[in-house]
C-alpha cells in the first residue's frame, strides 16, 4: 500500500512534468530541440547530483543546508591544491574531493556523536564551511587550467554532455541502493521511528554516516565538474545551492518528516524545475520571475499532496 | 529546560534561579564585556565613539529581526525567508518615501504588509501541516524573484530625510538603538508575562500537550508568524533608513545571521525554551566580534569561518547542558 501511494505522487508529478514540457514546447520553439534539452541537461548535473544524496538525507527525516558550502570549499581548495601548493592537477582534485567528503562526514558525525539536530549542525557548517572557503581564498580566484581539464564540464561522449553520463549512472546507483538494498530499506526505517530502527537492530548512526559522507561526496564531485564548466573556481560557487536541491527533492515527492520520498521522484521534481527555469525564459519569462513560479510550484505541490494524505486519512 | 526562564526547581536561592534561568545570556553578555575590554586594550580606537555607535546601531535591524525569528523558533518553526522579506520591506518604504507619500504611510504600510504576509504563512503551516522549513523556502523564491524581477535591481536614492527614522537621534544617542533596546524589553514582558507568550513555549514544547491544556495550537502559530512579521517589518524599515541608498536586493545571508543571533541567544533550536534578551545580546555579540577582527588587523575574510565555529561550540555546548539537565 506504501508503494502504491509513493507511485501515485510520482504519477502526478510525471503527468505534471509531460504537462509543462508540452506547454513550454508550445510557447517557444527553441524548447524541445535536441541542442536545448542536452545543453538544460548540463545545468542541472551540479544540482542533480547534490540532490540524489540530499534524497537520502531528507528520507532519514535529516536535512543538509551545507552543500552549497562543500561545493564552495571543494572548488577552492582544488584551485589551492594545484595553484599553490603545486600538486599535479589529478592529485589536486582527488584531494579536494577527499576534503568535501571529509566535511560531510563531519556534519555525520556531529549529528550523530552529539545528537545535534540535523537543521541547525548543518546550518553552523554552512557558515563554516564558506568561511573556510573565503578565508583560504582570500577572494583571489584560479584560472588557467589545462584544456584536458574542460572535458568534465564542457565535453561530450556520443553527443551528451560528459556530466550528464555522470549523473546518469549515479541516479542508477543511488535508485537501487534505496529501492533495493537492506541499506535503503535501514534509510527508510531511520526516517519513519528511529528509535524503533535501533531496536529493530538497525546501525543507525552508522548508516547516517555514510548517509552524510556522500552527501560530501557528490558536493566534491558537483564542485568539480563546476569548475570545469565555468573554468575559474571563486569562493562563492554554490551559494544558494541548498534551497535549489531542497526544492527538487521535496517537490519529487519525498517527505521533509522523513520515511518516504524516491530517487525518481527526486529527478522528476529536477526535471520539472529546471524545464520551467529554461521553459520560462525562452518564452520571455525575465530570469528572476522564473525563481517566483519556482516558490509557488514548490508550496503548491506540497499542498496538494498534504490535502490528498489528509482525504486518505494518512 | 535549563534556558527558560520561568521553570526553575523550588529550593534554590533566587541568585542561582537566576543564573541557570538566563546561563546562556549571561555567557554571550560576558563575551561581550570581555571583547570590549581586551579589544580594547589591544586597540584603544576600537572604543571610540565611532566605532561604538558602528556596532550598536549599525546591526540593531537584525536585534530586531532576531526578536520575532526567535519567537518562531520557540514556537518550534523556522522561517527561512526573513533575509528576502526584509529587503522587499525597505524596498517597499522606500518606493513610497520617494513617491511623495507621508512618511508615517511609508513606515506603517510595509509593516503592515509584512504581518500579513507572515500570517498567511502561520496559516498555511498551522492548518496544512506543511513543514515551516518548506512553506518558508518557497516564500523566499517568491520574494525574492518577485523583488528583483519589479525593480530590476535599481538603487533607491533622494529619499526625504524626515523619512530616515534609524539616522535619528535623540539625546545624541541613535534612534535604531532605541527601538532595540525598547522591543527587547516588550517582547521579554510579553512573552513572559501573557497568557499568549507563555503558550508560545508551550507550542514549542509539545503541541498536542499545550492543545490538552486548552491553548489552541492553530491561533498561536499564526500569531507568532504575525508577531514575526512585525518585528521583521521595523527591522526592514531599520535597514531601509539606516544609509542614504536601499539597494533593492535581498541582503545575503541575512536570514542566516538572524537564525544564527537567536540560537547562540540560547533559544533552542528544538523548540520550547529561550529569551529574546539572548537574541538581542548574541546579535551585539557578532558585531563586536566583526568589528574586532578588524580593529585586530584579522583579515575580513576569516569572519565567516570563525562565526562557524562560533555557532558550532554553542550549539554542542548547549546539547552538552541538555545532557547533564536530563
Amino acid at each position: 500500500m506504501m508503494s502504491a501511494r509513493l507511485l501515485r505522487h510520482e504519477t502526478i508529478l510525471a503527468v505534471l512534468t509531460v504537462i509543462a514540457l508540452f506547454v513550454l514546447a508550445m510557447l517557444s520553439d527553441k524548447f524541445f530541440t535536441g541542442e536545448n534539452l542536452l545543453n538544460q541537461g548540463r545545468l542541472m548535473s551540479e544540482v542533480g547530483l547534490v540532490a540524489l544524496a540530499m534524497t537520502f538525507v531528507i528520507v532519514t527525516g535529516g536535512i543538509d543546508l551545507s552543500v552549497g558550502s562543500i561545493l564552495g570549499l571543494t572548488a577552492i581548495l582544488l584551485g589551492v591544491f594545484w595553484k599553490y601548493l603545486g600538486l599535479p592537477l589529478p592529485a589536486a582534485i582527488v584531494l579536494a574531493m577527499a576534503c568535501g567528503t571529509f566535511a560531510g562526514w563531519v556534519n555525520g558525525w556531529i549529528i550523530t556523536r552529539f545528537n545535534v539536530p540535523p537543521l541547525i549542525a548543518t546550518l553552523a557548517t554552512l557558515a563554516l564551511y564558506r568561511g573556510l572557503a573565503e578565508g583560504i581564498s582570500e577572494a583571489r580566484s584560479v584560472r588557467g587550467y589545462p584544456e584536458w581539464f574542460f572535458f568534465f564540464g564542457q565535453g561530450e561522449v556520443l553527443g551528451v554532455p560528459f556530466q550528464l553520463w555522470i549523473l546518469g549512472i549515479a541516479t542508477v546507483i543511488a535508485a537501487v541502493i534505496l529501492g533495493l538494498t537492506p541499506f535503503g530499506r535501514a534509510t527508510y526505517a531511520i526516517g519513519a521511528n528511529e528509535v524503533a530502527a535501533r531496536f529493530s537492530g538497525i546501525r543507525v548512526n552508522a548508516t547516517k554516516l555514510w548517509i552524510y559522507s556522500a552527501a560530501g561526496f557528490l558536493s566534491a564531485l558537483a564542485a568539480v565538474i563546476f569548475v570545469s564548466r565555468v573554468t575559474t573556481t571563486r569562493s562563492d560557487m554554490g551559494t544558494g545551492l541548498e534551497l535549489d536541491v531542497i526544492t527538487g527533492v521535496v517537490l519529487g515527492g519525498t517527505s521533509i518528516f522523513g520515511g518516504r520520498g524516491t530517487i525518481i521522484g527526486t529527478v522528476l521534481g529536477l526535471i520539472l524545475i529546471q524545464a520551467l527555469k529554461n521553459g520560462l525564459a525562452l518564452s520571455g519569462v525575465k530570469g528572476d520571475g522564473t525563481i517566483v513560479v519556482i516558490g509557488l510550484v514548490l508550496i503548491g505541490a506540497i499542498l496538494v499532496g498534504a490535502l490528498f494524505d489528509r482525504n486518505r486519512g494518512g | 529546560m535549563s534556558a527558560s526562564a520561568s521553570i526553575a526547581p523550588p529550593g534554590r536561592s533566587a541568585f542561582q534561579r537566576f543564573l541557570s534561568g538566563y546561563g546562556q545570556e549571561i555567557v554571550v553578555f560576558l563575551s561581550i564585556i570581555f571583547l570590549f575590554v581586551v579589544v580594547g586594550a589591544i586597540n584603544p580606537r576600537f572604543l571610540s565613539d565611532t566605532n561604538i555607535n558602528s556596532i550598536f546601531a549599525g546591526n540593531a535591524y537584525i536585534a530586531v529581526a532576531a526578536i520575532g525569528m526567535s519567537m518562531i523558533i520557540m514556537a518550534g518553526h523556522i522561517d527561512v525567508s526573513v533575509g528576502a522579506l526584509i529587503g522587499v520591506i525597505a524596498t517597499i518604504a522606500g518606493t513610497l518615501a520617494v513617491n511623495g507619500y507621508p512618511v508615517w504611510i511609508a513606515w506603517l504600510v510595509p509593516i503592515i504588509f509584512s504581518m500579513a504576509v507572515n500570517a498567511g504563512v502561520g496559516a498555511l503551516v498551522a492548518y496544512t501541516r506543511i513543514p515551516s522549513i518548506v512553506v518558508t523556502l518557497g516564500m523566499l523564491s517568491i520574494l525574492k524573484g518577485g523583488l528583483i524581477s519589479a525593480t530590476a535591481g535599481a538603487w533607491i536614492t533622494n529619499m526625504p530625510a524626515e523619512f530616515m527614522i534609524a539616522q535619528m537621534r535623540p539625546f545624541g544617542i541613535p534612534s535604531a538603538v532605541y527601538f532595540m533596546v525598547a522591543l527587547t524589553i516588550l517582547a521579554s514582558f510579553f512573552i513572559k508575562y501573557t497568557d499568549f507568550g507563555r503558550s508560545i513555549y508551550a507550542v514549542g514544547g509539545n503541541m498536542e500537550a499545550a492543545r490538552a491544556a486548552g491553548i489552541n495550537p492553530e491561533r498561536v502559530v499564526v500569531g507568532v508568524f504575525a508577531l514575526h512579521g512585525f518585528f521583521a517589518g521595523v527591522a526592514g524599515i531599520l535597514f531601509a533608513t539606516q544609509l542614504q541608498v536601499i539597494q533593492s536586493t535581498v541582503p545575503p545571508n541575512l536570514e542566516l545571521t538572524v537564525i544564527t543571533a537567536s540560537v547562540i541567544g540560547g533559544v533552542s533550536i528544538l523548540g520550547g525554551t529561550g529569551t529574546v534578551i539572548g537574541s538581542t545580546l548574541a546579535a551585539i555579540l557578532f558585531a563586536c566580534i566583526g568589528s574586532a577582527l578588524i580593529f585586530l588587523n584579522v583579515s575580513a575574510y576569516w569572519l565567516r569561518a570563525v562565526l562557524g565555529l562560533m555557532i558550532l561550540a554553542t550549539v554542542l555546548a548547549d546539547m552538552a547542558r541538555r545532557r547533564r539537565a536530563k
